[in-house]
């Protein structure tokens, strides 16, 4: 499964989209699945810049939605604003709503750690606790009151097997996270993450610090755990937006000619599919064809 | 072994008219330049050093015949045969341990504050800052006089105690606990608050699971080489009524005192040559714990150093 993955990796990307039999059953299927995040009219400033506007779009129940586009164009700051991560910039302003079931996340009743307790994160580079690759686990699940210790240890187990990672670390569960491999910290960040079950998992360009065996293996394990935790994920790799995901959303940077300033746009937002094959917006095609970006 | 296949190298390989030559283009005269600054900078290290050994070797000379445990073990005497310090062992032990009782919760906590809560856009955050840093530059006789207005009487009026002087230390020390524990928690990488917040922590579990386990190392050292401080302080203590001359103990916080490098000062400016070895002697000893202090920060800094 995983070498097979690696070797799409320089195919063309209509041909592996093309693999689904019968998309349009399948577009039946996901079309009906519940919203999980919606955002209306978002923009979001950083003091008076406007960093991003008006995105709309919808993450739905147990698919993998990928956001592409050139360095600049706020895909990760459209992520961040899913679990309030941007409330730790300073100066960083949301307008426009962003609604997890319904509820709006940046209303004055809706706190920011329960926020995060149900869309948990996974960041660019792994970044596990300087502590026990057990402790890294339990972390959430302590600092959200957890502390019975038969409990914590099936959290911990259930984790660990959720990301991949249990088999090549039981042996060692005291050892200090940050002596595995890159690829290994990255999957220890994933269960980390999934330890207080959350419904959405954010990636922000999870696999960009990997090489290619360890990223293979990060995508598997998404296509894994997609039934039980929605997946958001920003990559500047076409590919793997193409190979993952069922829904893609392309952004574009566009400069203000007046004060030369660069806000981001979301251009398109549609099934991973039709993205790679038939875009509806000429920018889409030419990024997708690696026309630029 | 390279230096042969260099040599070697630049006959067959120049390009014909090439102009390449490795000899330096550095002309004598900025050579000699270089060499100068060089040799003066030489001498103004072996100059401050110098100075430093000629003291610490005069003073060995002085009090080597008087160091042993009878110095620590009596009590200060006009007699030099049974002339010691350890009244002011005790009251340096109850001063500096009341003083970093005071300034390293209030140090450390002001640090977090600065650094994981003030915006720094706002004019009295800026303004703390300021004045942080200009306090650390404040003479500390100042202190000193400030401590006898309003602490040793004025409106606090508890007088030449103890725990004025533990205080009025601790007011000396304060900045340096501040600037040390900043410096640390800044250097705690952002990925790991963004990691714990992102875990649905709170941002005061973030600090206590996160931010001070990793700063610990470097908020140790700070409050070591800062109270290392306040054991050799003087000047703030002789205007605040601590005793050039006490033969017992002090009881409580309450009490009054005397500290090691009081009693330097008094058996130093004593007439008696054999009391003036006693302050040498006394002098070994302080040096001796600064040392063991300043070993330990620096075993600490370097045994916890980037562990990410």
């Amino acid at each position: 499964m995983s070498t097979n993955t690696v070797e799409t990796t320089h195919e063309r990307t209509h041909l592996h989209v093309s693999e689904h039999p019968n998309e349009h059953a399948e577009d039946a299927q996901h079309s009906s699945r519940p919203p999980v995040i919606a955002t209306e009219d978002l923009a979001v400033y950083y003091g008076a810049f406007r960093a991003v506007r008006e995105v709309n779009l919808t993450v739905r129940e147990g698919e993998i939605t990928a956001f592409i586009g050139p360095s600049g164009c706020g895909k990760s700051t459209v992520l961040r604003c899913f679990n309030r991560m941007n409330d730790l910039i300073e100066g960083a302003r949301v307008t426009g709503s962003v609604r997890y079931r319904g509820i709006d996340m940046y209303a004055k009743s809706s706190d920011a750690g329960e926020v995060r307790r149900r869309v948990g994160m996974v960041f660019q580079k792994p970044n596990p606790f300087p502590k026990s690759i057990y402790d890294n686990v339990a972390y959430g699940p302590r600092v959200n009151g957890l502390r019975k210790r038969s409990e914590l240890d099936a959290v911990v187990e259930k984790s660990l097997r959720g990301a991949a990672l249990w088999d090549e670390v039981k042996d060692r569960l005291k050892t200090s996270g940050m002596g595995l491999s890159g690829g290994q910290q990255q999957r220890l960040c994933i269960a980390r993450a999934i330890a207080i079950d959350p419904e959405v998992l954010l990636m922000d360009e999870p696999c960009s610090a990997l090489d290619p065996i360890a990223t293979a293996r990060i995508e598997d394990l998404m296509q894994e755990i997609k039934q039980e935790y929605t997946i958001v994920i920003v990559t500047h790799n076409m590919q793997q937006a193409a190979r993952v995901s069922d829904r893609t959303a392309f952004f574009t940077t566009e400069v203000n000619n007046e004060s030369d300033r660069r806000t981001g746009v979301l251009v398109e937002f549609g099934k991973t599919s039709k993205m790679f094959s038939k875009p509806d917006d000429e920018r889409t095609e030419q990024y997708v064809t690696g026309r630029f970006g | 072994m390279t230096i042969t296949t260099t040599s070697t190298l630049d006959q067959p390989d120049r390009p014909a008219g090439a102009d390449i030559s490795l000899v330096s283009s550095v002309t004598p005269v900025r050579r000699t330049r270089d060499l100068v600054f060089r040799l003066a900078l030489y001498a103004a290290i072996g100059f401050a050093l110098a100075t430093l050994i000629a003291l610490l070797a005069r003073t060995w000379m002085d009090g080597s015949s008087k160091i042993g445990l009878d110095i620590i073990k009596n009590q200060p005497s006009e007699r030099p045969a049974r002339a010691g310090i350890q009244s002011g062992i005790f009251g340096t032990l109850w001063v500096t341990g009341f003083c970093a009782l005071v300034s390293i919760p209030v140090g450390v906590a002001t640090a977090i504050y600065l650094e994981e809560f003030a915006h720094q856009t706002r004019w009295y955050n800026r303004l703390i800052e300021l004045n942080i840093q200009n306090l650390a530059a404040v003479p500390s006789i100042v202190y000193g006089i400030l401590g006898l207005a309003f602490i040793a009487r004025g409106p606090i009026g508890w007088g030449p105690t103890v725990a004025t002087a533990g205080l009025i230390l601790a007011l000396v020390v304060l900045p340096t606990v501040i600037i040390a524990s900043r410096e640390a928690i800044r250097a705690v990488p952002s990925s790991l608050r963004t990691g714990s917040l992102a875990l649905g922590a709170t941002r005061l579990q973030t600090i206590r699971k996160q931010v001070l386990p990793a700063a610990t190392p470097g908020i140790a050292t700070g409050c070591i080489l800062a109270v290392s401080r306040a054991l050799g302080e003087t000047a703030p203590l002789l205007l605040l009524g601590g005793l050039t001359f006490l033969t017992r103990n002090p009881g409580g916080l309450d009490d009054r005192y005397t500290t090691v490098p009081l009693l330097i000062f008094s058996y130093a400016s004593n007439p008696k040559d054999e009391l003036k070895e006693i302050a040498a002697a006394s002098i070994i000893v302080l040096l001796l714990v600064l040392l063991v202090l300043n070993g330990i920060a620096i075993v600490l800094r370097n045994r916890f150093q980037k562990r990410w």
